[in-house]
């Protein structure tokens, strides 16, 4: 078996739940006790070697393409914390079967329960670090679903909403933390970074690696200033609370701490903060946790003080006291699971978790008290329990702390007056509960909780007397395995046992334990004066701050986003113009090469005419048909360039590409206004004159920058090869059908797409149509001029000639496919012009689709042809022929390839003039007559 | 030469931006067909300027460059595609909106708004 299997095998167990539920709680349970039954029974047979000092590392390639490689990573410290994982779920698992009411959806709540157990396993057993962050991130949100699970309740929905976005917001402060780990250390991989140690604290980033990772485990662990959601996280379902917040999921940042431990700690930055942070935790939740009202908010708070004693722990820097924090991590989970199903006991059998309505309960459930009272002395770290031995260990560990220079005898002090509080918080839990009279109008009257709901609480006391008597026993191996996976150096010498004489902690516990007493005796003082503060309700406070991001939040992106893409256009186009003008500014010589050609009157001319056609276009934009006519000067003046600068193939496909728009924008015409208000206030219209100079100036810089750079081309390479590896001497042609060929065939891809879009676009509109001219005049009524008729009739032949004669000489002459298919449609256009479209439809029994696809068919097919001449993809093959009469030819497969392009254009081209032409004889107004 | 040229680059990119941010959709159409003429341009001339040059084999000594060519060939070809799926959206959107604004409605007026609230407080 494999580690791997764990999670696997939990992940099923997921499932289970939710197939049994049907079949009644007790199989329901059963079934999902399976899972982690296998999974701790597997663990427990690797403890053996693990204690023997053995770390297991499993690797399991993921996508290796891009290095991502599952791992699993199991050492001591792992070890006791799945135990604790996997030992106290099952506990928790066997308790919420009774908690949980028949009409729950029970199936569903174990179902999360399974996925937060693998969750939580992921992240104790992961050996990358982002693995352990995907698995950081799945225990908060599942835990989000078990917080919320009684979700009709509003506290139940908020505690949740709190708990997921402050443990999710530090898990992303968290993964921040990683990745710049990874950045230093080159390596996601725990083993490397665990051995890494010295670079990443010698490195400049070391303040933000510390704070940013410190803020995930903080904000999971509940320490102060982020431990306002866990008590308000106790709107679960109490098996949730003693389990995600006392047991696991709160120890997460505690167990990354350990963790990070041999990395990030020996610094006075992680002195300072992690031990301050604990402190300062420590103590107010012990404080508040005196005056909480409510059974589970006194634990809640007490948890968060305990997690503050763990967290001081870690920052005292001393081997000891690392060693005595992964022991009360062990002792905490114990005796806090307990008490939290104790809570749980009362509030399920007496209706009520107040503290001061529920009295004397003694009387009614003396078992589950005396199990209860045993859980709580271990809290307040009575001798005999394991609580005491770990706490001592603590105390012990403070007066050894320097941290605070001079002033470090204050950590024992405060430490003592934390244990006073916790003594007296631990009293009241047993004393206002369990005696102090009778109970105050309950709900129910009290009893005790069926026989098997007792059981996991049994299990816990019964451990936490066996480790508070016997530690070495039963935990000895356990903590020396984990402490020297966190230290990863010789431990220590340290004892575990009940009696190390009399010493100061023993008296520092004594002090605890009387002043605990008398505090709790003379509490009514303390109330009092507690009463003159106003309580706030975190809750409100936390949802005003959210409530406030969500107003900002939106009042920026309505800003940006008010629906107007005329605004969006703006806003990029600035933004465009930042980003390029920026680089522009900063390069401060263009160094020009090439000596400018001398300009002839031709060219003078040309450019003038395009300038002033352009400008004219802008001018006359709003009487439309104008505009058209003068971008067309623009369009023929642009082919006439190409002619010019040798490019002919250019020049041939800007002139027939011409012809096809100014006919497609004449038919838009057809439907829409003739004329464009003038809409634009000045203002708007003197900042699209800005923005739109600006980018001229930048497109025309770059322009100017890059033709006057001296020319280096590989170009060479294709008019080497056009004759010998193409067949054909028109280099142009040769790359669009050869060389580039994947890249034609994609755009005669694109070509087909737009044009399908097109029909689709056109499918069942409703369009409306002018019965008259801008003028006011009524359409001309000879729809078809008969001489315009006669001569394109005429012309056709001759046109298809043509285009047929540019097809077939592209491959060494200008034309080729594209341009052939575009002058056949010009000419088959110019029948629908003269005849209308219902002339032409029974005559040309072409479907238009299907020649598109019949093209980009032939044009792939071609390519695919290499293949049988085990040759790859679109290699083209030429040969020369000797024909009688006509003389030698060549031919190539390049040539079909082009005859795919050919029909594809065509095919589009018709497809969107024929079908936007159609439209004005179905919608044409029938003139009255 | 150059300079007259990237002139005209500069001209057509004015006049096709200006257009662009004009609230109808025809005169967009018209826009993005001009800057498409500059853009072909401006990519055409990376193969700098080269008169009687035609890279046709045999017919010169000094080829200009066809890479640039090919690109700007199909360049043209998909913008015409373009345009005229962008012309057919604009007469759907006026089809089935009512009007030919860019943003399928009037701008909103701000002055109207504050009073149409003030109407309602």
């Amino acid at each position: 078996m494999s580690l791997f299997w764990i999670t696997a095998i939990l992940l099923i167990g997921v499932i289970l739940p939710v197939l049994t539920e049907r079949f009644g709680r007790t199989v329901n349970t059963i079934f999902t006790m399976l899972a982690p039954a296998i999974a701790l029974a597997y663990i427990l047979s690797l403890v053996p070697s693990v204690l023997a000092g053995e770390v297991i590392v499993e690797y399991l390639e993921w996508i290796p393409s891009i290095g991502l490689t599952l791992s699993m990573h199991l050492d001591g410290l792992a070890l006791m914390f799945a135990l604790l994982i996997l030992g106290i779920g099952l506990l928790i698992i066997l308790y919420a079967r009774y908690y949980l009411s028949e009409k729950e959806a029970v199936g569903r709540f174990f179902a999360y329960l399974i996925l937060f157990m693998t969750a939580m396993l992921s992240i104790v057993l992961s050996n990358n670090v982002l693995q352990l962050w995907m698995a950081w991130e799945v225990t908060s949100i599942s835990s989000f679903l078990l917080i919320s699970f009684w979700s009709s309740k509003s506290g139940s929905r908020k505690g949740a909403r709190m708990a997921l976005t402050v443990t999710g917001a530090g898990g992303l402060a968290l993964l921040a933390g990683l990745l710049l780990i990874g950045d230093v250390v080159g390596s996601y991989e725990l083993g490397v970074i665990l051995a890494s140690g010295d670079l990443i604290r010698e490195h400049a980033l070391y303040p933000v690696i510390l704070i940013l990772v410190l803020l995930g485990a903080f904000t999971k662990s509940a320490q102060f200033p982020f431990h306002f959601w866990l008590p308000h996280a106790m709107a679960a379902p109490t098996p949730v609370s003693a389990y995600l917040h006392s047991a696991t999921m709160v120890k997460a940042g505690i167990f990354l701490l350990a963790r990070m431990y041999p990395v990030l700690s020996g610094t006075e930055m992680w002195f300072i903060i992690v031990s301050m942070t604990g402190l300062i935790t420590l103590l107010i939740g012990a404080y508040v946790a005196l005056f909480k009202h409510d059974l589970k908010g006194l634990l809640a708070y007490s948890t968060v003080s305990h997690l503050g004693l763990i967290t001081l722990l870690l920052g005292l820097d001393t081997q000891l006291a690392a060693i005595a924090a992964l022991f009360h991590i062990m002792n905490h989970a114990v005796f806090k699971a307990s008490l939290f199903m104790a809570a749980g006991i009362i509030d399920h059998e007496s209706g009520s978790r107040d503290m001061r309505k529920l009295n004397g309960l003694y009387k009614y459930m003396p078992y589950t008290a005396t199990l209860a009272m045993v859980a709580a002395a271990s809290m307040a770290g009575v001798p005999l329990f394991n609580g005491f031995l770990s706490k001592e260990m603590f105390l012990a560990e403070t007066l050894h702390s320097t941290a605070l220079g001079f002033l470090s005898w204050m950590i024992p002090v405060l430490a003592t007056l934390a244990g006073i509080f916790a003594v007296a918080y631990s009293m009241r839990f047993i004393h206002d509960v369990f005696f102090n009279g009778e109970p105050r109008d309950l709900p129910k009257t009290p009893h005790e909780p069926p026989r098997f709901m007792k059981i996991p609480i049994e299990i816990l006391v019964v451990l936490c007397l066996a480790v508070g008597i016997f530690p070495n026993f039963m935990v000895g191996g356990l903590l020396e395995a984990a402490s020297s996976a966190v230290l990863m150096k010789e431990l220590p010498y340290y004892s575990l046992s009940i009696w190390h004489g009399f010493n100061l902690p023993l008296l520092m516990s004594a002090i605890a334990i009387i002043g605990g007493l008398l505090m709790y005796a003379y509490r009514s003082h303390l109330y009092r004066f507690q009463s003159q503060f106003k309580e706030t309700d975190e809750k409100l406070v936390f949802e005003g701050a959210i409530q406030a991001l969500i107003r900002g939040a939106t009042k920026i992106q309505d800003y940006f986003s008010n629906g107007s893409l005329q605004r969006y256009a703006a806003i990029l186009l600035t933004f465009t113009i930042v980003v390029t003008a920026v680089p522009l500014i900063n390069i401060h010589t263009v160094v020009s090469h090439l000596p400018t050609q001398p300009i002839s009157g031709v060219e003078i001319t040309a450019a003038v005419i395009l300038c002033l056609s352009a400008i004219a276009t802008v001018i006359y934009h709003r009487k439309r048909m104008l505009s058209l006519i003068t971008l067309s000067v623009v369009g023929l003046i642009v082919s006439v360039a190409f002619a010019r600068f040798s490019a002919p193939d250019l020049a041939l496909t800007q002139l027939a590409v011409e012809v096809v728009t100014v006919i497609l924008l004449m038919l838009a015409l057809y439907f829409l206004p003739q004329k464009t208000a003038t809409e634009s206030s000045p203002g708007r219209v003197s900042r699209d004159i800005g923005i739109a100079a600006a980018i001229a100036g930048i497109v025309a810089t770059i322009n100017y920058a890059f033709i006057s750079q001296p020319f280096d081309t590989i170009s060479d390479y294709f008019i080497a090869n056009s004759k010998t590896g193409g067949g054909g001497t028109n280099a142009v042609n040769v790359i669009l059908v050869d060389f580039r060929g994947i890249d034609t065939l994609g755009e005669i891809l694109v070509l087909g797409i737009a044009a399908l879009g097109i029909f689709k676009l056109l499918a069942r509109v409703r369009l409306s149509m002018q019965t008259a001219n801008e003028n006011g005049l009524p359409w001309a009524q000879d729809r078809h001029p008969p001489i315009l008729a006669m001569i394109s009739q005429s012309l056709l032949p001759l046109a298809l000639l043509v285009s047929f004669y540019i097809f077939l000489r592209g491959h060494n002459m200008p034309g080729g496919g594209f341009i052939a298919g575009l002058i056949t449609s010009v000419a088959l256009i110019q029948q629908y012009i003269a005849h209308g479209v219902d002339w032409v439809k029974p005559r040309i029994k072409v479907d238009y689709q299907t020649l598109i696809a019949l093209g980009v068919l032939i044009a792939a097919l071609t390519g695919v042809g290499s293949w049988f001449f085990d040759r790859p993809f679109m290699t083209t093959w030429f040969d020369y022929f000797d024909i009688p009469l006509i003389g030698e030819i060549e031919l190539a497969s390049a040539l079909i390839f082009d005859l795919g392009v050919y029909l594809t254009v065509v095919g589009a081209t018709l497809l969107i003039l024929a079908n936007l032409g159609k439209l004005t004889s179905v919608h044409r107004p029938t003139p009255e007559e | 030469m150059e300079i007259a040229y990237v002139i005209c680059v500069g001209v057509l990119t004015f006049c096709g931006v200006f257009l662009c941010l004009r609230g109808r959709t025809f005169s967009v159409v018209v826009g993005l067909t001009m800057l498409s003429y500059a853009v072909n341009l401006f990519l055409f001339s990376s193969g700098r300027l080269n008169l009687e040059g035609a890279a046709i084999l045999g017919m010169t000594d000094n080829y200009a460059d066809p890479l640039p060519q090919a690109l700007t060939l199909t360049a043209i070809v998909i913008g015409f595609a373009m345009i005229a799926f962008v012309v057919i959206l604009a007469i759907r959107a006026r089809a089935d909106l009512g009007n030919d604004l860019v943003d399928g409605r009037d701008p909103p007026d701000t002055n109207k708004m504050i009073k149409s609230n003030e109407g309602k407080s």
